[in-house]
């Protein structure tokens, strides 16, 4: 008896417990029928096609695709938003300059701007990354901006009285105090960058995950649909995972992470 | 005034040096120095001279502008059209180490030094505060004590011709503060900086100085010379702490208590 509920407590407590009884219930409930096919698939025969789509090169290619619309847009936004975020984080005339705009961008809602960009650049790959880039400019800017001015005015000062000169400041001070915050925009980027993906791979994609989702719906095939969510949740993770993995190297020095 | 610069004598002992005529000219010299902000006048033609290795107390309550005349000296604040000279070689260490997080202790104590050997020389300062072994640690990782000790380290690598410290040791505990006055002492005897101590502790002064001035005002008013050797001021320190107390707090009083008129009924 004692074994028996030693070991429902533990089963009790694990995380796992809940995901695994949720998949189960889910496939019983294909299996006799409960869930048709054509509304949602049955896990097994969701990892079926997964592995039929990985081994026919097909997932792999399309993921490809849709990782390097990820990536150019992603390398433009947020190169854009570190240089406008230095400009108006190190100069008052800068600020004055680019965070009115900033601001005024951050009210548009990126995604009501697809109309638009379609017909500037078309519907090709350049408004989907245009539309990755615009969208995740600004969480990048705006966090760096504020770590730049948050930065401790007593740790300038005191480098200062040492004799740095400006661009010394800026390179030892200032930006290695404002890099938590920079990371913690792209963080937010990361995942922005990946929501806009979605929406944007619908405009008459030719590859890519959302050509696949697209495909999948006019042939009701819910399992390819279920593992292009899949992919789309583990995409999110790896970014995820990347941003930490940098944190982990740059924040060293970091109380908190020096524990660890 | 001229009541407290008359310097007090003991019977057995001669407490105070004479103003001995200075062979070097000083490394700090300050002439009708003013500093205001709008209205508010923070120092009041204030006249200062610091001599070649000479240490210096600042005494004064808060508020008082000790620290507006250490931003002076200390290059922070700028000066202009002041007839102040201070050495370009001199070095500041605050109340708050203000080491910076994000850089190794031995980085922080070369910060913007220019040269070869960078490592070798911050590991030398290191080893002369004892924290040698300390040299690749995270300034968050270090205690308050060792902290200060980096921070002395800083700014002793520079070899400063002035040394300013801010209630560099305000922050700690008594026995570590303890600790870091013959530390103190030692590095200042080693390298010989004119040194100025901004503190509001009359016991710390007493203990450092040779020479303690009493900010009030913008003004100085008070100034002791102390000519006994460090070590044998105990018996000194009584008459003398009752004496400065007296000049900080009797004027405070007379500043802050206002009598209600007679007759306001």
């Amino acid at each position: 008896m004692p074994i028996l509920s030693k070991l429902s407590r533990t089963l009790g407590s694990s995380r796992w417990l809940s995901p695994i009884a949720f998949l189960a219930v889910w496939e019983l409930a294909s299996r006799t029928g409960l869930i048709p096919q054509r509304t949602l698939a049955a896990p097994s025969a969701v990892a079926g096609t997964l592995a039929e789509m990985t081994l026919s090169g097909e997932l792999p290619s399309n993921l490809v695709v849709s990782f390097e619309r990820v990536l150019f847009g992603l390398a433009i936004g947020v190169t854009t938003g570190i240089v406008l975020a230095l400009l108006a984080g190190l100069s008052r005339r800068g600020e004055a300059a680019v965070d009115p705009i900033m601001q005024i961008k951050r009210t548009i809602p990126t995604l009501a701007l697809t109309p638009l960009f379609i017909v500037w650049f078309g519907i090709g790959e350049t408004p989907k990354v245009a539309l990755i880039a615009f969208a995740s400019m600004f969480p990048v800017y705006l966090n760096l901006f504020s770590g730049i001015r948050g930065v401790d005015a007593r740790l300038v000062e005191g480098a200062r009285s040492f004799g740095l000169s400006q661009a010394e400041l800026v390179w030892h001070v200032i930006l290695p105090g404002a890099l938590p915050s920079l990371l913690v925009g792209l963080r937010y980027s990361l995942s922005i960058a990946i929501l806009v993906l979605v929406v944007a791979e619908q405009i008459n994609a030719s590859a890519g995950l959302g050509y696949l989702i697209n495909n999948a719906r006019d042939f009701l095939r819910t399992d390819i649909i279920v593992v292009c969510l899949l992919v789309y949740a583990v995409l999110g993770l790896a970014a995820d995972g990347l941003v930490r993995a940098i944190e982990a190297r740059a924040l060293v020095w970091r109380p908190a992470l020096l524990d660890a | 005034m001229d009541a407290r610069l008359t310097f007090l004598e003991l019977p057995e002992h001669r407490l105070y040096a004479p103003d001995e005529s200075p062979t070097e000219p000083p490394v700090v010299r300050l002439r009708d120095f003013t500093r205001a902000f709008g209205a508010n006048t923070i120092i009041d033609r204030l006249d200062l001279d610091i001599h070649p290795g000479e240490f210096v107390a600042l005494l004064g309550r808060s508020g008082s502008g000790k620290t507006t005349l250490l931003r002076t000296l200390g290059g922070l604040d700028d000066a202009p059209g002041q007839d102040v000279s201070v050495p370009s070689s001199r070095a500041v260490v605050f109340q708050d180490a203000r080491l910076l997080p994000w850089k190794r202790v031995w980085r922080n104590v070369v910060l913007g030094l220019k040269g070869e050997n960078q490592r070798e020389r911050a590991h030398d300062a290191l080893r002369e505060v004892g924290l040698g072994h300390r040299i690749d640690a995270w300034p968050l990782t270090l205690s308050g004590g060792e902290a200060q000790r980096v921070a002395l380290a800083r700014a002793l690598v520079r070899e400063p011709r002035l040394l300013l410290l801010d209630e560099p040791f305000a922050a700690l505990d008594a026995l570590t503060r303890l600790k870091m006055h013959g530390l103190v002492l030692d590095l200042w005897r080693a390298h010989r900086p004119a040194v100025l101590m901004v503190t509001h502790d009359v016991d710390e002064a007493i203990a450092l100085a040779d020479r303690i001035l009493v900010l009030d005002g913008g003004r100085i008013a008070a100034q002791e010379r102390i000519a006994l050797p460090r070590g044998e001021r105990a018996e000194l320190t009584h008459l003398l702490r009752s004496k400065l107390l007296g000049i900080l707090g009797g004027t405070a009083t007379s500043d802050a208590v206002i009598p209600f008129p007679q007759g306001g009924h």
